[in-house]
């Protein structure tokens, strides 16, 4: 294959990178949001969207702090609990069901173990059987995993499915409420049970305090403690820690755990501090927060504590998918576009961070 | 070719000379193959066969030297040339698409896919059919290759081959990934195709393969030709002397019985009793291997990488299952034992695989020194690690060991291959151990990191250490070793101590010249 003369050649050349810095990887989660902004924009134009305004609604609603904290505190909670299975080169989809194992667990509670208990029995209990329930919902999976090398990833991807019908079923079979009019769906949970919210806000302030302090507890489990140590030497490399002694079916079951336990609390927080009932609609409940957590993990750079900033951008994007839909009738659809982009480009600036590329015109002779 | 005389040369290179920097792989080679012959290319390891034969495939380009292929002379550029002149050359690990069936595979790799717009699948399955009968190959042509053993991907690659019409077909150390009873059916095959006319040029080190399979042998060492002869016109003793290039008495080194201790009354650290372990293909490659090392004595098990050191160590550290046998360390049983617990009775670890074992890369030098020693109550509490005694006790290892590094933060993945060993090195034998594993210490070191890591050894064999050291590096073994293993096909050949050992005859029993048979 011969170019003609006149042509320049544009040779790329590929090398690979020692190290990143922080303010490099900043750098380029930066340039990976801009990306899906343009890409975004790009859309807007081709939809005759006003783009000016729709940007104007994005950002005016990431003042609404009240509304996206109510958003952030179950994709906080789910991050936080998939940063470190993730660490563990675990890859757990299934967040999504995990949360909706830990509303049904919240439900259970607050509606046939123990309705007619004070709320500062009621309120812990839902808190630490969602935990449980979730857990062992994820250890499933995790067993399937560290036992029998089955895929996780899609264990835990199917096993959402089997929760969103375990809620349907639920919701208008056997928990079917008393005062609901024919709908599918679960009595209210007493008024006992609900958490308690921020005078004048949603923001159920439980369920928001359970989550920073657990990405602290993330942070300093991961960073400072042996099983920490043990998480990111499996996580790097599974055979040096076989080589080291690990025992890996610990540190897949335990992460697994934890992950989902924290997933089951964001679902209690819903249930006990939004929705107060079980629908047969599950996605109502979850609304997606179990997926769009593997987003905030990954943007965090499964960071913790970074992923307490995130979450909260993440919360405000969707509220202003929300703002979008009412003021320009936009389809809410738009943002999981966006996210999905995001994610998109995120990966695709993964190859920068390994190799530096460089471009060069060369004149053939 | 309708009328092959045997006498015929199809391929003939003249004064092939190849260099690679200083280091000269072909010198002034002449090679003749005959239409309808095997011809056994016999070298020890680096004496330049897979060189020329890449040069006839058109991997490299000779710097000088001219090829004629059934009297031309031609310039083959690249495979594809050599392909068109009916050359084929079969790698040990031929490069397949896992993920596709072997029609497919075969399909995409010749001519037979190409252009053409319908992917000839069902055309290649016939063909491959039809060729599996002739040559009693047992090939599912809708198996996916990544459920290959290593052999049958090799006849894959021959059938790719076959298919196109060899001419001419280089097998590269076609036996070193066989199980033995495998083999018979490689030699069969070869010589149906040599009587259908084809040439074969076998790659091997092995004497008595070359001796009992091919028509021809020709001997290179360092990079010349020492001769070649016809295998009834020679003996195994006057080719291992051509391979070698001393005179080498096999007949002293026969008896496989002279384990002499010389520790006779130090406590025995490691017993290993018939030891069978299974290789990564399910295929035996530990074949009832027994020894006893004492303390203060330094084991060495040599050998050509792939005879089953690998899974030796693996199944002594724990990493690999036992099928059948016994491990005591100190007198325990310790077969199948999880890694942790052999960790806890004294068992260093210097690994083959560094960068895969050894070492975490994108973790600091100070966490990577920890790893086997993080439970340990200096560097942890129940829950918490102690990062100020962790980084204190590694800046002392840094320095002891001379680990060049930035910090003891810096990640491993930054150092060089020599540091990354001392990292290792310094961890493993920080760990005062009672028995050191150590494979292949110091490949791909320098000078002063070699020598600097066999004093190590040597330093704690005479605190009463234990070692078992793996090495293809007969100076290595010669030095440090008190009695010398020499491993082949899963087996110990037999067990010398250092001081009746001589480096030709354990040279030739790596080749797996079985004694015995050659002093007859």
């Amino acid at each position: 294959m011969k170019l003609p003369s006149s042509i320049p050649k544009i040779k790329l050349k590929m090398e690979k990178r020692e190290e990143t810095s922080l303010e490099f990887d900043l750098f380029l989660t930066f340039i990976s949001i801009c990306v899906a902004l343009l890409v975004v924009t790009i859309i807007f134009l081709s939809f005759g969207i006003h783009v000016f305004a729709a940007f104007k609604q994005i950002f005016l609603s990431f003042l609404d702090v009240d509304l996206i904290i109510v958003r952030m505190i179950p994709l906080l909670l789910c991050s936080i609990g998939l940063v470190i299975v993730f660490k563990a080169n675990v890859w757990n989809i299934g967040a999504e069901g995990q949360l909706l194992i830990g509303a049904v667990a919240a439900a259970w509670v607050a509606l046939f173990l123990i309705p007619n208990t004070p709320s500062y029995i009621l309120i812990p209990c839902m808190f630490i059987l969602g935990f449980l329930f979730a857990g062992i919902w994820a250890l499933i999976p995790a067993a399937l995993r560290a036992y029998l090398d089955i895929n996780e990833i899609i264990t835990t991807l199917m096993m959402n499915y089997i929760a969103y019908f375990l809620v349907a079923y639920l919701a208008s079979g056997p928990w079917i409420g008393k005062a609901v009019w024919g709908f599918k769906q679960t009595d209210l949970i007493p008024p006992q049970a609900r958490l308690p919210q921020i005078e004048g806000t949603l923001i159920h302030y439980p369920t928001l305090i359970i989550a920073i302090v657990g990405a602290v507890f993330i942070y300093i489990l991961l960073q400072y403690t042996k099983f920490g140590f043990e998480i990111r030497v499996y996580g790097s490399n599974p055979e040096a820690a076989k080589y080291a002694g690990i025992n890996e079916a610990k540190v897949i079951l335990l992460t697994m755990f934890i992950s989902g336990g924290l997933a089951g609390v964001a679902g209690v927080g819903e249930l006990a501090g939004v929705r107060y009932r079980l629908t047969a609609n599950a996605k109502g409940l979850s609304a997606d927060y179990g997926f769009t957590a593997i987003i905030v993990a990954c943007l965090a750079r499964f960071n913790p504590i970074a992923a307490i900033l995130v979450s909260y951008l993440m919360g405000g994007i969707i509220v202003g998918g929300y703002a979008l839909q009412a003021s320009l009738g936009v389809s809410r659809g738009i943002i999981n576009i966006f996210n999905g982009l995001i994610l998109l480009s995120l990966i695709s600036a993964e190859i920068l961070k390994r190799y530096k590329i460089s471009f060069k015109v060369v004149k053939s002779k | 070719m309708e009328n092959t005389s045997h006498d015929k040369v199809i391929v003939r290179m003249v004064n092939i000379t190849k260099r690679f920097g200083s280091v000269i792989a072909n010198d002034h080679v002449n090679f003749d193959l005959k239409t309808g012959e095997i011809h056994a290319l016999l070298g020890e390891n680096g004496a330049g066969k897979t060189t020329l034969m890449n040069i006839l495939y058109g991997h490299y380009r000779p710097d000088e030297g001219e090829i004629y292929v059934n009297g031309h002379k031609v310039v083959i550029k690249s495979p594809r040339d050599a392909i068109k002149l009916g050359i084929f050359m079969v790698h040990q690990h031929p490069l397949l698409v896992e993920t596709l069936s072997i029609a497919e595979n075969i399909a995409i790799g010749t001519e037979l896919g190409k252009r053409k717009i319908i992917f000839p699948v069902n055309e290649v399955k016939e063909k491959i059919v039809e060729f599996s009968k002739k040559y009693g190959f047992k090939i599912n042509p809708d198996a996916k290759v990544w459920q290959l053993t290593a052999s049958e991907r090799q006849y894959v690659e021959i059938l790719k081959a076959l298919m196109q019409n060899a001419r001419v077909l280089i097998l590269d150390e076609p036996t070193s990934i066989l199980a033995p009873s495998e083999k018979g059916f490689l030699f069969n095959f070869m010589k149906k195709m040599r009587n259908e006319g084809c040439s074969i040029v076998f790659i091997t080190h092995k004497l008595e393969e070359a001796i009992s399979t091919s028509d021809r042998i020709t001997v290179l060492r360092k990079g010349k030709v020492v001769g070649t002869i016809k295998p009834s016109e020679t003996s195994i003793n006057e080719l291992a002397r051509m391979m070698v290039g001393y005179d080498v008495f096999l007949a002293d080194v026969g008896r496989k019985d002279i384990t002499v201790d010389a520790k006779v009354n130090a406590t025995v650290v490691l017993e290993v009793e018939d030891l069978w372990v299974l290789g990564d293909k399910g295929e035996d490659a530990v074949r009832g291997v027994s020894f006893k090392i004492r303390a203060g004595e330094i084991f060495g098990v040599i050998g050509v990488a792939g005879n089953g050191q690998s899974e030796l160590v693996e199944a002594i550290t724990g990493l690999r299952k036992v099928k059948k046998g016994k491990i005591k360390i100190f007198g325990k049983d310790a077969t199948n034992a999880h890694p942790s617990e052999i960790i806890r009775l004294g068992v260093a670890h210097i690994p083959e695989h560094r960068l895969r074992y050894g070492v975490v890369e994108n973790l600091s030098v100070a966490e990577n020194l920890l790893l086997k020693k993080y439970n340990d109550y200096m560097f942890s509490g129940n829950i918490f690690l102690k990062m100020d005694k962790i980084y204190e006790w590694s800046k002392n290892l840094i320095s002891k060991y001379s680990i060049i590094t930035p910090s003891e933060k810096t990640p491993v993945s930054n150092l060089s291959g020599g540091n990354v060993q001392r990292v290792i090195v310094a961890r493993e034998l920080s760990m005062q151990p009672r028995l050191i594993i150590a494979a292949y210490p110091t490949h791909g070191l320098d000078i002063a990191a070699t020598k600097y890591i066999r004093s190590l050894l040597l330093e704690h064999k005479k605190k009463g250490t234990a070692v078992f050291l793996v090495s293809s590096d007969l100076d290595e073994v010669f030095e440090i070793c008190d009695r010398i293993a020499v491993m082949y096909e899963g087996k110990f050949l037999a067990v010398i101590p250092k001081n009746k050992a001589d480096k030709e005859k354990i040279g030739l029993l790596m080749g797996g010249v079985l004694l015995h048979e050659a002093t007859v």
